[in-house]
């Protein structure tokens, strides 16, 4: 591999004195709310993205101003555990700094929109006074490292939130850039070294999560890196490690392709972050740094298979992986409303929609959770799936929190039908840079037509996954849903039907570059056929593979065989 | 021209001497005609002229002091016809005479305009400061006339020709004519004048009247003040951003088949037409209806017409509230009007228009009656935003509109309205050139500038840089600018950044005065880049300074002072000293208004 092939995100990476760039340069630029180029791609590993106004971007072109640059702010939550503080600081910047609300991400993250340049620096600092931090949050580096959001729910949920913690801490960048260029730290100049990632860091993003069975809410296999956690007689006994899980893929470009992971084999506790590091530092040396399309881990072992990947992993780590162990899951999704862990503490999981927290009409989320947060001695959740629980209540709270949450109209009684509660959508138009059609902003009224069309068909009470991106690049994971909506361009989606209830199936094409319309008209027949069809308990998507209407995908590399578009039958 | 009898002036020639000429002369063709009165304008000047030459050599010098422009154009009129007249005639904008010359002068006038609240323009500051000091001598062998030019919306309108004129009294010359001030609708005003100065010359100067110079007409062009193009419009696009609190317009206009042209640094005069919402308040006031008719002038229109067209009836003038105050009887106008309340009259005339006086303090008018009261509508001026070498046959301006609330009603400005709710593009805009000539950039392009416009103060230094990059000027360019905020009214932002990347704009100096606690604005931006202005200027660098001339330009030339006090370590006072000398040398440079 010769210099001049790599991609010129490498360069950028190889000349940034570990992550510096011109950052501080660009951050002082009066003349231009964005960055210099370069830094753009910089910024993801302090945790913001540049992104700009894409309803005003002809209007403003037209007024002789530049795009209406902003930045989204990531910050990182390891496992999502969130204080009662840390909610009301980052609610008090959202306000002062940002667009007014916040956004809860599909990785437990949470998320700023429309912070512009001058604030920047303000913002970040603020929250690393709350103790969260923003570094590693977006890069290619490992990201927010995710676990079952609720670990008060047994002994097990709490030592596998530990690893995850602990997994998230060694995995951290090195680098003081971060540190320098944000918190007026002392000055290194990347003189420090990068002991995981070395200088140029891994060739693409790298996402971690870990699992209790039965629920697959962080949906481990769409995960670079995935822990499967293996209860014995009641105790933690050790990992199940997927690797090779991903959404990203391109549209038209068959070489690119959603993926789920791979089971390699079992591990013990203590073995967790020495397989860790072995699985990056193979990702590091083997991942293909000329076409960040071809990047991801998915496609390193899909090049030079599961076994040469097990063997790296292996002689890296010192450690023999075990074979696998059993294990089984029901679902992806969360489970919705108050639940008591062994400590006789109660948690609520209220349904955000879309994970967006903001006041809107008579829902009052950001007000409402601002004066839970007052209120609540526990901790906020935020789980996989875009929601948030509110923790660790005790039962003479527990009125108390329903009375704000009814006050402020955001109960999920109040909120959501079935469908809806299993619902998720990536934040597209208007600030983000890779969306071809709407998201965040259409998913919910095109809920309220298929929710009409459930109802009419009988399956009122069914729950069905949906998700919908802007983009194919999988935010939403929409390709483990029941019914995935990928944009295509305005108003045109690709539907993809047939993905496991519990995230361990990929869906398959059903309709290409679909408007409303069609996308109501195809499901209507779906929902009339499984509704008088089905077989007792049988989910939509099992309903549809079982009779034909798409094929079975689990591997890969068989998503884009024989697309089927219904309306060319 | 077909025929020399068509010549302006009556000739100084005998009935036969005429015919024999024409003789001569018949049949010719145009540029044969041209040859001709140049070799015959070369036997004036080397033959008939000495002859007449008065004795002891007196002679007609013409000064001029202008902030627009229209006192050049006075200036410069009166001086072609004297001169072709056969007087020995000499025309000079204050800012070159050296006022110790007025010792040997014999005949002087002088036209001058007065810059906003009774300052002299930039061009005769110095020439005033000097006239009005102690050093000033006698001048009991001269002569002299003024035409004094002003805005009347201004109390003091017509203050820097008033004080001329009386401090040339005191200095013993002798007035041949009595001052004549002009508002802004001059021209009728300094016509007259100008023909009171030419029949009074061969008395002044003690000559006959001398042959008339005679030549061939020169191609004038078409379109002027008075015969303004219908320039068709291309774009009218706000250019600021969404949530700004100002519209402000890039219009563009084209010139083809208008015969006008223009450097960078001249205005563009706007024919106004006044708001129709603020034409149907005044009609309700008045309770009348747009097709009634009024004279205006000698001329009978509807007073739909007077009312849109033809009068002005946004901006107040003194002599409005006179004549209102003289029909409402004794009231508290009257006492504003009354002497001693000069700052107070100032603010009221700031803040006020025509209508706002007419709500304030009713009376029961007709319409004729109010007309007669109102001043004729001016044209608007605005500096011209477009490089003519970068956009041929192009015109762009940069257009503030100007829409607020005061006393509980809606105003409008009559031109930036006019273009803003009426103008789309296919439109028409009555345009013609106001030349500047003391706004222009460096004659050699290896000079640096330094360029201070805030707000549309902007717009010429889009032409001036337009026009270097054309030009290839190797000299650097630097901007200033400064506005509200940063993502709004950030005026022509994309094409600074495209200047700045590709070499034409070599540093730009932005101050955004409300996005941070304190407000910041370029008089700032100055000072903190003190040294390198200063080594600027070192390096000859010209300054421009365009925009508001109330506070923005006062705060910006305190903060040349503070530059150069700082940097050269001299006391304030030589500072001013230096940057005068600067303004002299036509190295500091301002069109404010």
């Amino acid at each position: 591999m010769t210099e001049e092939q790599l991609t010129q995100v490498e360069r950028i990476k190889a000349n940034s004195r570990h992550l510096r760039g011109t950052i501080v340069d660009s951050l002082a630029d009066p003349l231009t709310g964005a960055l210099a180029e370069d830094d753009t791609q910089l910024s993801k590993f302090h945790g913001f993205y540049q992104q700009d106004d894409r309803d005003l971007r002809s209007e403003r072109k037209r007024q002789r101003l530049e795009p209406a640059y902003s930045f989204m702010i990531r910050a990182r939550v390891p496992a999502g555990v969130c204080s009662p503080d840390q909610w009301l600081t980052i609610d008090a910047l959202a306000s002062r700094y940002a667009n007014g609300t916040i956004r809860l991400t599909t990785r437990q993250a949470i998320q700023l929109h429309g912070v512009i340049k001058r604030d920047l620096k303000k913002t970040i600092a603020g929250i690393n006074e709350s103790m969260l931090d923003t570094l590693a949050a977006c890069g290619d580096v490992n990201r927010n490292v995710m676990a079952p959001p609720l670990p008060a729910l047994s002994a097990i949920h709490r030592q596998v939130q530990a690893d995850a913690e602990t997994l998230s801490a060694h995995l951290t960048p090195a680098t003081r850039a971060y540190h320098e260029i944000w918190l007026d730290g002392e000055k290194l100049d990347g003189k420090e070294v990068e002991p995981i990632y070395g200088d140029t860091y891994l060739p693409r993003k790298f996402k971690a999560a870990f699992v209790v069975p039965p629920m697959n809410d962080v949906d481990v296999f769409t995960q670079d890196l995935g822990f499967i956690a293996i209860v014995e007689h009641g105790k933690l006994a050790g990992y199940n490690v997927t690797v090779g899980g991903g959404m990203g893929m391109s549209h038209g470009e068959p070489g690119t392709y959603p993926r789920l992971g791979d089971v390699l084999g079992y591990c013990e506790r203590d073995q967790v972050l020495a397989v860790s590091e072995a699985v990056v530092a193979t990702q590091r040396d083997y991942g293909d740094r000329t076409n960040r399309k071809h990047a991801r881990l998915k496609y390193t072992i899909d090049d030079r298979g599961l076994d040469w990947f097990r063997g790296e992993v292996e002689s890296r780590s010192g450690t023999r992986l075990k074979d696998s162990r059993q294990f089984s899951f029901v679902a992806n999704g969360d489970v919705y409303g108050w639940q008591e862990s062994d400590d006789g503490r109660w948690h609520y999981t209220l349904f955000v929609q879309n994970g967006r927290v903001l006041d809107a009409g008579d829902r009052e989320m950001l007000s409402g959770l601002r004066a839970i947060a007052a209120a609540h001695d526990g901790e906020f959740r935020f789980t996989p799936n875009q929601n948030l629980i509110i923790s660790n209540v005790s039962q003479a709270q527990k009125s108390r929190i329903d009375e704000l949450l009814a006050a402020h109209g955001i109960a999920n009684e109040a909120q959501a039908t079935p469908l809806r509660l299993h619902s998720l959508a990536c934040v597209a138009m208007p600030t983000c840079g890779l969306a071809m059609a709407e998201s965040e902003r259409y998913l919910p009224s095109l809920i309220d037509r298929l929710d009409a069309e459930l109802e009419a068909a009988g399956l009122a009470g069914e729950a069905i996954t949906i998700r919908m991106t802007g983009c194919p690049n999988g935010c939403a994971r929409p390709y483990v849903a029941e019914i995935g909506l990928v944009g295509k361009g305005p108003g045109r989606y690709n539907m993809y039907l047939g993905a496991g209830f519990a995230g361990d199936r990929l869906g398959s094409l059903f309709l290409e570059n679909a408007n409303e319309d069609e996308i109501i008209a195809a499901l209507r027949e779906l929902f009339r056929r499984h509704s008088a069809q089905r077989r007792p308990g049988e989910r939509f998507g099992n309903f549809l593979v079982r009779t034909g209407v798409v094929r079975s995908v689990r591997n890969g590399r068989d998503f884009h065989d024989g697309p089927v578009d219904a309306r060319t039958k | 021209m077909s025929t020399l009898a068509a010549s302006s002036t009556s000739p100084p020639l005998a009935d036969d001497q005429l015919k024999r000429v024409s003789q001569a002369v018949a049949g010719l063709t145009p540029v044969q005609l041209q040859w001709v009165s140049g070799y015959i304008a070369g036997l004036g000047a080397s033959a008939m002229i000495p002859s007449s030459i008065p004795e002891a050599g007196r002679s007609l010098t013409i000064l001029y002091g202008s902030q627009t422009g229209n006192g050049e154009r006075v200036a410069g009129a009166l001086a072609k016809r004297t001169d072709d007249l056969g007087f020995p005639t000499a025309l000079y904008s204050l800012a070159d005479y050296r006022p110790a010359s007025l010792k040997r002068e014999s005949l002087v006038v002088l036209v001058v305009s007065t810059h906003g609240e009774g300052d002299p323009p930039d061009d005769a500051e110095l020439f005033h400061e000097y006239l009005l000091s102690g050093r000033a001598p006698r001048l009991t062998d001269l002569s002299y006339a003024v035409l004094a030019l002003g805005d009347s919306t201004y109390v003091n309108f017509c203050q820097t020709g008033r004080e001329l004129d009386a401090r040339l009294e005191e200095l013993g010359a002798n007035r041949v004519l009595p001052i004549v001030e002009c508002d802004l609708d001059y021209d009728e005003a300094a016509s007259s004048w100008s023909d009171g100065i030419v029949a009074g010359l061969p008395d002044w100067l003690d000559v006959a009247p001398p042959a008339p110079r005679l030549h061939a007409v020169e191609t004038a062009a078409r379109h002027g003040k008075d015969n303004p193009f219908a320039a068709p419009v291309l774009l009218n696009q706000k250019i600021t951003g969404g949530t700004s609190t100002k519209d402000v317009r890039h219009v563009e206009l084209s010139l083809d088949g208008s015969g006008l042209s223009y450097e960078p640094g001249d205005s563009l005069g706007v024919v106004a037409r006044n708001p129709r919402q603020l034409v149907a308040q005044v009609l309700d006031i008045l309770g009348a209806s747009e097709k009634d008719e009024v004279l205006v002038g000698n001329e009978t229109v509807t007073l739909g017409e007077a009312l849109t067209n033809r009068l002005e009836i946004t901006a107040c003038n003194q002599g409005f509230l006179r004549a209102w105050r003289d029909i409402r009887g004794a009231s508290e106008l009257g006492k504003l009007l009354e002497d001693g309340h000069q700052e107070a009259l100032v603010e009221f005339l700031h803040k006020h228009q025509v209508i706002d006086v007419v709500r304030r303090f009713p009376v029961d008018i007709d319409a004729q009656h109010f007309v007669s009261l109102l001043r004729k509508l001016s044209p608007r001026s605005y500096s011209i935003a477009s490089g003519p070498s970068a956009n041929p046959g192009e015109v762009h301006l940069t257009v503030a509109v100007v829409q607020y609330a005061a006393f509980g009603q809606d105003h409008w400005g009559a031109a930036s309205t006019h273009i803003a709710d009426r103008v789309d593009e296919g439109d028409t805009l009555s345009v013609f050139v106001e030349p500047n000539s003391r706004f222009r950039l460096p004659a050699d392009g290896n000079t640096d500038i330094i360029m201070i416009g805030p707000g549309t103060g902007v717009a010429p230094f889009r032409a001036f840089v337009e026009e270097r990059v054309e030009q290839g000027a190797r000299g650097r360019n630097w901007l200033f600018f400064g506005d509200r905020t940063f993502s709004d009214d950030f005026l022509y932002q994309l094409e600074w950044q495209r200047h700045l990347k590709r070499g034409g704009l070599h540093r730009l100096d932005v101050a955004f005065s409300r996005d941070q606690d304190n407000k910041i604005y370029v008089q700032d931006r100055i000072r903190e880049h003190s040294a390198e202005v200063f080594d600027w200027l070192e390096q000859g660098a010209v300054i421009y300074v365009c925009g508001d001339a109330k506070r923005m330009a006062c705060d910006v030339n305190d903060a040349l002072v503070d530059v150069i006090a700082q940097h050269a370590e001299v006391d304030r006072e030589a500072a001013q000293a230096r940057l005068a000398e600067l303004r002299r040398e036509g190295r500091y440079r301002r069109d404010v208004y």
